[in-house]
């Protein structure tokens, strides 16, 4: 009841150490909310797996293989030469993602195309050698897209994702 | 409570403990002498089958949880484990199951209930949002719940619903990868969402108990609108409404107990008993019957609205479709309460009923062709249903008259009955 009663136009001693007090109650709450918060983020385990290498030899023109790379499916496909036409000759303005084919694939090694396989909507796996530009298809949602892996109809927002990669030999590329 | 307290305690034991802790007065305010509407059909015994649903659900949750390993190597066959080896774990299993689904049956009757009878009006609205947020949480729970089997659905679903927050401008990718806990839906995802529907029952029961306490300040509402406005419309609680909200309950264990016990699968997936491989999408993914319509608007979307892509366009639609009941408070301007004396208001509330329906049996079906079509109709309407309809129906409709109180109205429906 004193307290109410004085009235104290400056700030005073006591001021400062109820505004102090709070403080260091606040950013204290906060320090200790992150790492709650923080932990759920990917843990070193899951942040080990990050590149991987693979061999690419034994892949025919015409064939695809999937392999996992940080938990997803990564699409290697060694296209046709009727299919990089096929992606060469669309032009820019009827894509909804525009990219061209140089932009999809390696200087020099435009046979290969390494995609993740994950649906740029909601994160489907698309079929391969399907929908209505022979390229992938995803079930879930209706996504079609094309030979250089680029949204052509459906939902989906974007052309499938070309990872971080790089040609270690003629024969070996390394992911991520 | 809002109502004036007549617990007289009678043992000296309900003497001494009222002076400490008046836990036995505030269940006798509560749940035995409560005034409650003398009106009240059995469109409202729905919140006394939900209350019974959440404790079923919880009880078999945490003898299931003994059972249970949450790792991507173990979980599908420990749920295999709990339904051919662990003591009575299939019909346990099965009622968890099941119960999910009767759960959200009893929680859509009980929201259209409230949305035909008006009871989201005032004073009410914070009954209402209470409610809503309950939705939001029963959703959040039967999603996760859904996951732990880790069958192919299972880990699509995870992987679907996880995406949506992948959506949002800017921070979604970040936002994605901190709630899956890697750069796709694996064991850390699991672990996370096991211990997160261990917990999220726990919130709803205390959010339930909010809702109950912020239905008993201003009383029930009840099929007239109309207020309480003396004691001769009332009855207590205990025994008419106990007994009535029994009744209702058993009638609903048949059907309970005949899907429990006959046809535990029948509302699920086949695709859900294969072990979830994250390498191959089924090749038609569906989420549970209770989800459908929110799907069914998630797919409408599939046109880019000016910087919106369709992907955000069908995630903002696909909350915004839930997000929007919590303003219905505001957006019907009517004064009448009750949809019972609303003669224009009761075409509209049924279409939008029978879209909403539509919209489940939509969500089932392929995002293509007359399906498609339908859906965005459906998903039109039951936007402007609550964007338009509700706050400007009221400058065009002529209410029926309102009886004088909840006597009035009980009598004048009996009298005839008691002339002949």
């Amino acid at each position: 009841m004193t307290l109410a009663t004085q009235s104290n136009s400056e700030p005073n001693r006591r001021d400062f150490l109820y505004f102090a007090t709070g403080a260091v109650g606040a950013v204290g709450a906060a320090a200790v909310a992150w790492p709650l918060v923080d932990q759920m983020n990917p843990d070193a385990s899951t942040l080990a797996l990050a590149s991987i290498e693979l061999d690419i030899s034994s892949i025919e023109v015409g064939q695809s293989v999937t392999v996992k790379w940080r938990g997803k499916p990564v699409f290697v496909r060694r296209r046709t030469q009727s299919e990089i036409e096929e992606a060469k000759a669309v032009p820019l303005s009827d894509l909804k993602d525009p990219a061209s084919d140089a932009e999809r694939v390696k200087e020099g090694h435009e046979e290969w195309l390494v995609m993740i396989g994950v649906c740029t909507h909601l994160g489907c796996i698309p079929v391969g050698e399907a929908g209505d530009y022979n390229g992938w298809f995803c079930p879930c949602h209706g996504s079609h897209y094309d030979t250089a892996g680029r949204i052509r109809k459906g939902p989906a927002p974007e052309n499938l994702i070309v990872p971080d990669y790089e040609f270690t030999s003629d024969t070996v590329i390394k992911i991520g | 409570m809002a109502h004036q307290s007549n617990y007289k305690p009678n043992s000296g034991f309900e003497k001494w403990m009222d002076e400490r802790l008046p836990i036995i007065r505030l269940g006798y305010d509560s749940f035995v002498d409560f005034p409650s509407p003398k009106n009240l059909n059995y469109w409202w015994t729905f919140g006394a089958i939900l209350a019974i649903f959440l404790v079923l659900q919880i009880v078999t949750g945490v003898v299931l949880a003994m059972h249970y390993t949450p790792h991507v190597d173990l979980a599908f066959n420990s749920v295999e484990h709990i339904r051919r080896d662990v003591n009575w774990g299939r019909y346990i299993q099965s009622a968890h199951a099941n119960g999910a689904s009767f759960f959200f049956f009893a929680v859509y009757v009980h929201i259209f209930r409230g949305l035909y009878y008006g009871s989201y009006k005032a004073p009410r609205e914070v009954l209402w949002i209470l409610g809503c947020t309950i939705f939001l949480l029963m959703m959040a729970t039967a999603f996760m719940g859904y996951v732990l089997p880790w069958g192919q659905m299972s880990f699509w679903a995870a992987t679907v619903i996880t995406n949506f927050f992948s959506a949002i401008p800017v921070v979604g990718d970040s936002i994605k990868t901190l709630l899956v806990g890697g750069f796709a839906v694996d064991n850390p995802t699991l672990n996370r969402f096991f211990s997160l529907h261990y917990l999220l029952p726990f919130m709803l029961v205390g959010i339930v108990a909010l809702h109950i306490w912020a239905l008993h300040v201003p009383g029930n509402g009840n099929p007239t609108g109309v207020e309480v406005k003396s004691k001769a419309d009332t009855v207590p609680f205990h025994p008419y409404l106990t007994m009535k909200d029994l009744f209702a309950v058993l009638v609903i264990m048949i059907p309970f107990a005949w899907f429990v016990f006959f046809a535990p699968d029948i509302l699920g997936h086949p695709d859900n008993y294969i072990p979830a491989n994250p390498l191959v999408t089924p090749p038609h993914i569906v989420p549970e019957w209770y989800f459908l319509p929110f799907y069914a608007i998630l797919r409408a979307i599939d046109f880019n609205v000016g910087p919106i892509d369709s992907k955000l366009g069908g995630v903002i639609m696909m909350f915004g479709s839930i997000v929007v009941w919590f303003f219905v408070p505001w957006l019907d301007r009517s004064k009448v309460r009750s949809g019972a004396f609303r003669p224009m208001f009761r075409w509209f509330y049924w279409v939008w009923v029978i879209s909403f329906i539509g919209l489940t049996y939509l969500g089932a079906q392929p995002a293509e062709g007359v399906y498609l079509f339908f859906a965005k109709l459906c998903t039109a309407y039951y936007f402007l249903y609550f964007l338009v309809i509700l706050p400007f129906l009221p400058n065009i409709e002529t209410t029926k008259p309102l009886p004088a109180s909840i006597s009035e109205s009980v009598l004048a429906k009996s009298a005839p009955k008691a002339a002949e």
